[in-house]
């Protein structure tokens, strides 16, 4: 192997400006293609980050995923029962106190409760609907970034502020309105609500900030007109990954729909995977085109060296050893041109984190997120070096399959 | 009797294609162990093609090629390639040194190649096979820092590299002047005298007659034989 080495280096060391321009090459497809995956994975992830810190991981809700059997379908097999009236029941989580308390004891995060509805807001005469979550405010810091999300007041400032509500940046901008002042809550019930303005969010989500107001659980329980009603448990996981295996459990446990936050956004997730796929086949497409420097110095290299080649298989070097000599040298081009790609890598990645960019959706200036991890670095790597060999062994098999006679005729 | 290092039975080595070509047709020829074979005849007669099949760089369409007992005609690339390796030594018209490397780096070639001794232990013998041929101060230079008489003699340094029991040289003479031709003659003859087999394919007939046996070839077949050395030859003659 040794010697196959001291010929391969031999070979590329003596070619300076075409191992250089193969190097380049490898350099351009390792370093932007690491640049294009740690902006796609880091807007990616950023993007999520914001989601999941937006949103509760797992919301359980007053509903069933399906009607509950009846007893006589239970009992006989002939029998089957459809349309069924609904039994007027008192809509809410059936002793939420004890359901919290359970919950506490096992899931690895934190749960609070929330009365959630549908209202309109009314204000100089424009007329929005909105969502309405009743939280507890102690119990809403251990659940969701709200009290790092305010940008006006504090979430404390509820309970100081007759009937006071948070209101969304966006929204507030919508309606002209602003900390302090009062706006009119109208429930599904035609129940209204003259609220305060105790304070103003940013979530970073605009949709959320549109349509979203928090208040006390009681200004909330009125507007929906069921005094002391929870309707909605919220839990916050120490790792929001482990978000749908522990609402699967919740819900067999309690019985009620619970709702992980990967499923309320199934749509969107899935997005990101055809999103993945478009992102692998562009950067694997870049990392392939640079390996066609390579594919070119060492059809040059073998076209070079048939004379070579025909000698060394002549004094009885194997065919594959003759090979393996022009893996290699691919090899040194592809393994110099990746650690220059790795470090053209970093100083991209570092370059466009640098650069911030105006968000038209949440109406800020922000700093493009770049994901920096060490698996982009091997993966790219490895793609790239197997490119190289594969990009390196065509041409040399095609040399090395030649018959020393046939080369050391034509010389003569 | 002596020792058959080299024997060819009923040799053919023919191209196919849309005009078929015989380039050796049906020879039969033993070599001792330490003769000096000269194979001459007219350009296109097929000598340095049969000099391929003796030395396994081609494969006989037809026949065999007997290598220190060795038939060698169901030996597979790879089987040929270590046969060349240890077997044969090649000396060629140009001296096909790797222009890249020093003389002695290419006399290393076959050892290296073989792996059979330690780094110092292949040194010490290509400085010493460098030094018998009188190279021993060009050992660090390149072949194009060398003469043509010098370039062939480092190619026969490496084709003794491996103590190869056969020497193959094609028209080792044919690109050198008078005095190098001399050189690297007696340098050949030397290597027979010392016991290993020598083949020669040359164009010069004095040369010629200074090999223990000479063979002429015609038309792919031996026309004439003489010399002494070839008292285990078995010569078809051309009719």
């Amino acid at each position: 192997m040794k010697l196959l080495f001291n010929i391969a280096w031999t070979h590329v060391s003596t070619r300076v400006r075409q191992t250089l321009v193969g190097m380049a090459g490898v350099s351009m497809g390792v370093g932007f293609t690491i640049m294009m995956a740690g902006l796609m994975q880091g807007s990616q992830l950023d993007f999520l980050r914001q989601l999941v810190d937006t949103m509760p991981h797992i919301t359980i809700e007053d509903e069933r995923r399906s009607v509950p059997t009846q007893p006589a379908d239970q009992e006989y097999a002939a029998v089957q029962m459809s349309d069924i009236a609904n039994v007027g029941k008192r809509p809410g989580i059936k002793y939420p106190e004890s359901v919290m308390s359970s919950l506490r004891s096992w899931i690895p995060g934190d749960v609070a409760p929330s009365a959630k509805s549908t209202a309109i807001i009314n204000h100089g005469g424009a007329r929005i609907g909105i969502s309405l979550t009743g939280i507890d405010p102690r119990r809403e810091v251990h659940v969701s970034k709200l009290a790092t999300q305010m940008r006006e007041g504090k979430i404390e400032d509820l309970s100081r502020s007759p009937n006071g509500i948070l209101m969304g940046e966006a929204l507030a901008e919508k309606l002209g309105v602003k900390t302090g002042n009062t706006v009119l809550l109208i429930g599904g019930q035609g129940i209204q609500l003259n609220s305060t303005v105790a304070g103003l969010f940013r979530s970073g989500l605009r949709s959320i900030d549109e349509s979203q107001i928090y208040s006390l659980m009681g200004p909330a329980q009125i507007i929906m007109g069921q005094s002391g009603v929870v309707n909605q448990l919220r839990l916050r996981l120490n790792d929001p990954m482990l978000a749908q295996k522990v609402a699967a459990q919740v819900e067999a446990q309690t019985g009620y729909k619970s709702v992980s936050w990967q499923e309320a956004n199934a749509d969107l997730l899935s997005s990101f995977t055809v999103r993945d796929f478009i992102v692998l086949t562009v950067m694997g497409a870049m990392l392939l085109t640079s390996s066609f420097a390579t594919y070119n110095i060492i059809s040059t290299i073998t076209h070079e060296k048939r004379q070579d080649i025909a000698i060394m298989k002549s004094l009885g070097m194997r065919e594959y050893a003759v090979r393996r000599i022009f893996i290699i040298e691919a090899a040194i081009i592809g393994v110099v041109g990746i650690l220059f790609g790795w470090v053209l890598g970093y100083l991209l990645c570092y370059g466009w984190s640098k650069i911030t960019i105006f968000n038209p959706l949440t109406g800020t200036t922000v700093p493009l997120s770049i994901h920096y991890s060490l698996t982009h670095y091997a993966v790219v790597g490895g793609i790239s070096l197997l490119c190289c060999a594969g990009a390196a062994y065509f041409p040399a098999r095609k040399a090395t399959r030649v018959q020393p006679v046939e080369i050391i005729r034509g010389a003569s | 009797m002596s020792e058959i290092a080299l024997q060819a039975v009923e040799l053919v080595r023919r191209i196919e294609g849309d005009v078929a070509h015989t380039l050796v047709n049906g020879i039969d020829l033993s070599v001792k162990k330490g003769e000096f074979l000269a194979i001459t005849g007219p350009s296109g007669s097929g000598k340095s093609s049969l000099l391929y099949l003796l030395g396994l760089l081609d494969a006989p369409s037809e026949g065999e090629v007997i290598i220190c007992g060795e038939p060698t005609s169901k030996l597979s690339e790879s089987e040929r390639a270590d046969v060349r390796l240890t077997k044969c030594g090649f000396v060629f018209q140009f001296h096909f040194l790797l222009p890249e490397f020093t003389s002695l780096d290419n006399v290393l070639l076959p050892m290296r190649a073989a792996g059979k001794m330690s780094e110092p232990e292949m040194r010490e013998r290509g400085l010493s096979l460098l030094g018998s041929l009188g190279l021993g101060e060009h050992a660090n230079k390149r072949p194009n820092q060398l003469s043509g008489g010098q370039r062939q003699r480092v190619a026969i340094a490496r084709a003794l590299a491996n103590r190869p029991e056969i020497i193959v040289a094609d028209e080792p003479t044919g690109a050198l002047d008078t005095v190098s031709t001399q050189q690297v003659f007696k340098i050949l003859r030397d290597i027979a005298d010392q016991g290993q087999t020598v083949v020669v394919v040359t164009h010069d007939p004095a040369l010629a007659a200074r090999a223990d046996r000479r063979i002429h070839i015609v038309d792919g077949k031996i026309a004439e034989s003489t010399g002494q050395g070839g008292g285990e030859a078995v010569c078809e003659m051309a009719t």
